[in-house]
Protein backbone atom coordinates (compact mmCIF):
# COMPACT_ATOMS: atom_id res chain seq x y z
CA UNK A 1 0.00 0.00 0.00
CA UNK A 2 1.18 3.05 -0.58
CA UNK A 3 1.34 7.06 1.61
CA UNK A 4 1.60 9.85 0.86
CA UNK A 5 4.80 12.01 1.73
CA UNK A 6 6.29 15.10 1.87
CA UNK A 7 9.79 15.80 1.37
CA UNK A 8 11.71 19.64 2.00
CA UNK A 9 15.08 19.12 1.28
CA UNK A 10 17.54 22.02 1.23
CA UNK A 11 20.42 22.22 -1.01
CA UNK A 12 23.76 24.15 -0.95
CA UNK A 13 23.75 27.73 -1.84
CA UNK A 14 27.28 26.95 -3.66
CA UNK A 15 25.43 25.06 -6.25
CA UNK A 16 25.71 26.46 -9.98
CA UNK A 17 21.69 26.66 -11.62
CA UNK A 18 22.93 23.27 -13.60
CA UNK A 19 24.48 21.31 -10.77
CA UNK A 20 20.94 22.27 -9.07
CA UNK A 21 18.84 20.58 -11.25
CA UNK A 22 20.80 18.14 -11.78
CA UNK A 23 20.83 17.05 -8.07
CA UNK A 24 16.63 17.78 -8.13
CA UNK A 25 16.65 15.59 -11.41
CA UNK A 26 18.53 12.79 -8.94
CA UNK A 27 16.13 12.61 -6.56
CA UNK A 28 13.37 12.62 -8.96
CA UNK A 29 15.36 9.94 -10.42
CA UNK A 30 15.15 8.07 -7.44
CA UNK A 31 11.92 8.12 -7.08
CA UNK A 32 10.87 7.15 -9.85
CA UNK A 33 12.75 4.17 -10.02
CA UNK A 34 11.17 3.15 -6.65
CA UNK A 35 8.11 3.06 -8.66
CA UNK A 36 6.60 6.08 -6.38
CA UNK A 37 4.71 8.60 -8.28
CA UNK A 38 5.13 12.54 -7.56
CA UNK A 39 2.13 14.04 -6.95
CA UNK A 40 3.55 17.74 -6.71
CA UNK A 41 7.02 19.53 -6.69
CA UNK A 42 7.95 23.25 -6.09
CA UNK A 43 11.17 24.91 -6.23
CA UNK A 44 11.40 27.86 -3.63
CA UNK A 45 14.48 29.18 -5.22
CA UNK A 46 16.95 30.64 -2.81
CA UNK A 47 15.99 31.54 0.61
CA UNK A 48 17.49 32.92 3.63
CA UNK A 49 17.83 30.10 6.39
CA UNK A 50 16.53 31.53 9.98
CA UNK A 51 19.88 30.24 11.16
CA UNK A 52 22.91 28.92 9.87
CA UNK A 53 23.49 25.72 9.09
CA UNK A 54 26.91 24.36 7.76
CA UNK A 55 28.40 28.28 8.11
CA UNK A 56 25.79 28.88 5.23
CA UNK A 57 23.24 31.49 5.64
CA UNK A 58 21.09 30.73 2.27
CA UNK A 59 20.35 27.48 0.49
CA UNK A 60 17.90 26.14 -2.36
CA UNK A 61 14.76 24.77 -0.88
CA UNK A 62 12.48 22.29 -3.00
CA UNK A 63 9.37 20.17 -1.96
CA UNK A 64 8.27 17.22 -3.04
CA UNK A 65 5.19 15.77 -2.34
CA UNK A 66 4.70 11.77 -3.57
CA UNK A 67 3.13 9.02 -2.86
CA UNK A 68 4.95 5.59 -2.13
CA UNK A 69 5.57 2.56 -0.40
CA UNK A 70 6.69 3.39 3.20
CA UNK A 71 9.34 0.73 2.14
CA UNK A 72 11.79 2.91 0.12
CA UNK A 73 11.39 5.84 3.01
CA UNK A 74 14.56 4.31 4.65
CA UNK A 75 16.47 4.23 1.97
CA UNK A 76 15.19 7.71 0.29
CA UNK A 77 16.43 9.16 3.94
CA UNK A 78 19.57 7.52 3.69
CA UNK A 79 20.36 8.76 -0.09
CA UNK A 80 19.59 12.59 1.83
CA UNK A 81 22.29 11.84 4.40
CA UNK A 82 24.99 10.82 2.61
CA UNK A 83 24.57 13.72 -0.04
CA UNK A 84 27.05 16.39 0.52
CA UNK A 85 24.88 19.29 -1.50
CA UNK A 86 22.03 18.37 0.66
CA UNK A 87 22.14 20.85 3.85
CA UNK A 88 18.78 19.65 5.62
CA UNK A 89 15.84 17.14 4.59
CA UNK A 90 12.75 16.70 6.45
CA UNK A 91 10.15 14.17 5.26
CA UNK A 92 6.88 13.69 6.94
CA UNK A 93 3.40 11.55 6.19
CA UNK A 94 0.86 12.86 4.98
CA UNK A 95 -2.81 12.22 6.47
CA UNK A 96 -5.95 12.99 5.12
CA UNK A 97 -6.41 16.65 5.94
CA UNK A 98 -3.15 17.88 4.67
CA UNK A 99 -3.80 16.13 1.83
CA UNK A 100 -6.89 18.25 1.35
CA UNK A 101 -4.99 20.97 2.40
CA UNK A 102 -2.37 20.85 0.14
CA UNK A 103 -4.74 20.43 -2.75
CA UNK A 104 -6.73 23.44 -1.68
CA UNK A 105 -3.37 25.50 -1.65
CA UNK A 106 -2.49 24.59 -4.91
CA UNK A 107 -5.89 24.97 -6.29
CA UNK A 108 -5.68 28.69 -4.85
CA UNK A 109 -2.35 29.12 -6.27
CA UNK A 110 -3.42 27.86 -9.73
CA UNK A 111 -6.36 29.92 -9.57
CA UNK A 112 -4.31 33.14 -8.56
CA UNK A 113 -2.29 32.78 -11.05
CA UNK A 114 -4.82 32.58 -13.89
CA UNK A 115 -6.51 35.85 -12.67
CA UNK A 116 -2.94 37.48 -12.82
CA UNK A 117 -2.66 36.39 -16.46
CA UNK A 118 -6.10 37.43 -17.25
CA UNK A 119 -5.06 41.11 -15.59
CA UNK A 120 -1.83 40.98 -18.11
CA UNK A 121 -3.71 40.02 -20.95
CA UNK B 1 4.20 27.99 49.95
CA UNK B 2 7.51 29.55 50.69
CA UNK B 3 7.69 32.56 48.69
CA UNK B 4 4.33 33.72 50.21
CA UNK B 5 6.06 36.60 51.72
CA UNK B 6 7.84 38.19 48.35
CA UNK B 7 4.73 37.66 46.05
CA UNK B 8 5.17 40.88 44.61
CA UNK B 9 6.55 40.82 41.25
CA UNK B 10 7.74 44.15 39.50
CA UNK B 11 7.13 44.23 35.73
CA UNK B 12 8.54 47.32 32.98
CA UNK B 13 5.00 47.34 31.58
CA UNK B 14 2.38 46.50 33.24
CA UNK B 15 0.57 43.22 31.92
CA UNK B 16 -2.69 44.07 30.32
CA UNK B 17 -4.72 42.09 31.66
CA UNK B 18 -8.43 41.47 29.31
CA UNK B 19 -10.81 39.61 31.85
CA UNK B 20 -14.06 40.01 30.15
CA UNK B 21 -13.21 38.11 26.68
CA UNK B 22 -13.10 35.04 26.66
CA UNK B 23 -10.37 32.71 25.08
CA UNK B 24 -11.07 30.40 22.28
CA UNK B 25 -9.12 27.93 19.93
CA UNK B 26 -8.76 29.42 16.48
CA UNK B 27 -8.32 26.45 14.93
CA UNK B 28 -11.80 24.85 16.35
CA UNK B 29 -13.73 28.09 15.38
CA UNK B 30 -12.50 28.22 11.59
CA UNK B 31 -12.41 24.20 11.44
CA UNK B 32 -8.57 24.46 10.39
CA UNK B 33 -8.11 20.76 10.43
CA UNK B 34 -4.25 20.66 9.42
CA UNK B 35 -1.45 22.98 10.72
CA UNK B 36 1.48 23.32 7.65
CA UNK B 37 4.81 23.71 8.87
CA UNK B 38 5.72 25.39 5.62
CA UNK B 39 3.86 28.82 6.91
CA UNK B 40 6.58 30.06 9.13
CA UNK B 41 4.54 33.29 8.92
CA UNK B 42 1.48 31.78 10.20
CA UNK B 43 3.23 29.98 12.87
CA UNK B 44 4.82 33.26 14.32
CA UNK B 45 1.46 34.07 15.78
CA UNK B 46 2.28 31.16 18.63
CA UNK B 47 5.96 31.72 19.56
CA UNK B 48 6.77 34.96 21.90
CA UNK B 49 9.85 37.13 20.75
CA UNK B 50 12.58 34.97 21.83
CA UNK B 51 10.93 32.12 19.16
CA UNK B 52 9.48 29.92 21.72
CA UNK B 53 6.20 28.76 21.86
CA UNK B 54 3.59 30.36 23.67
CA UNK B 55 1.44 28.06 26.31
CA UNK B 56 -1.76 27.10 25.73
CA UNK B 57 -2.56 29.31 28.57
CA UNK B 58 -1.99 32.08 26.17
CA UNK B 59 -3.26 31.47 22.87
CA UNK B 60 -5.69 29.42 24.59
CA UNK B 61 -5.58 26.82 21.60
CA UNK B 62 -7.41 23.62 22.72
CA UNK B 63 -4.97 20.65 23.18
CA UNK B 64 -5.61 18.63 19.82
CA UNK B 65 -4.21 21.92 18.05
CA UNK B 66 -1.74 22.82 20.62
CA UNK B 67 0.31 19.28 19.91
CA UNK B 68 0.11 20.28 15.85
CA UNK B 69 1.37 23.68 16.66
CA UNK B 70 4.10 22.32 18.52
CA UNK B 71 4.63 19.87 16.06
CA UNK B 72 4.26 22.27 13.29
CA UNK B 73 6.87 24.76 15.07
CA UNK B 74 9.68 22.00 15.47
CA UNK B 75 9.03 21.24 11.81
CA UNK B 76 9.84 24.82 11.14
CA UNK B 77 12.43 25.10 13.04
CA UNK B 78 14.39 21.48 11.43
CA UNK B 79 14.34 23.59 8.21
CA UNK B 80 15.60 26.74 8.97
CA UNK B 81 12.19 28.54 8.12
CA UNK B 82 12.11 29.95 12.40
CA UNK B 83 14.89 30.05 14.56
CA UNK B 84 15.32 27.98 17.41
CA UNK B 85 16.45 30.63 19.54
CA UNK B 86 16.23 34.34 18.56
CA UNK B 87 15.84 37.71 20.20
CA UNK B 88 13.52 40.47 19.01
CA UNK B 89 11.61 38.05 16.14
CA UNK B 90 8.90 40.38 16.18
Amino acid sequence: MQRNYETVFIMTPVLSDEQMKETVQKYRAFLKDKGASIVYEDHWGLRKLAYPIQKKSTGFYHLVEFAADPSIVREWEVTFKRDERILRFLTVVLDKHSVAYNEKRRRNKAEKENVEEKAEA
Amino acid sequence: MAQAGKSEIKYLTPIAVDIKRKKYCRFKRSGIKYIDYKDADFLLKFVNEQGKILPRRITGTSTKYQKKVAQAVKRARHLALMPYVADLLK
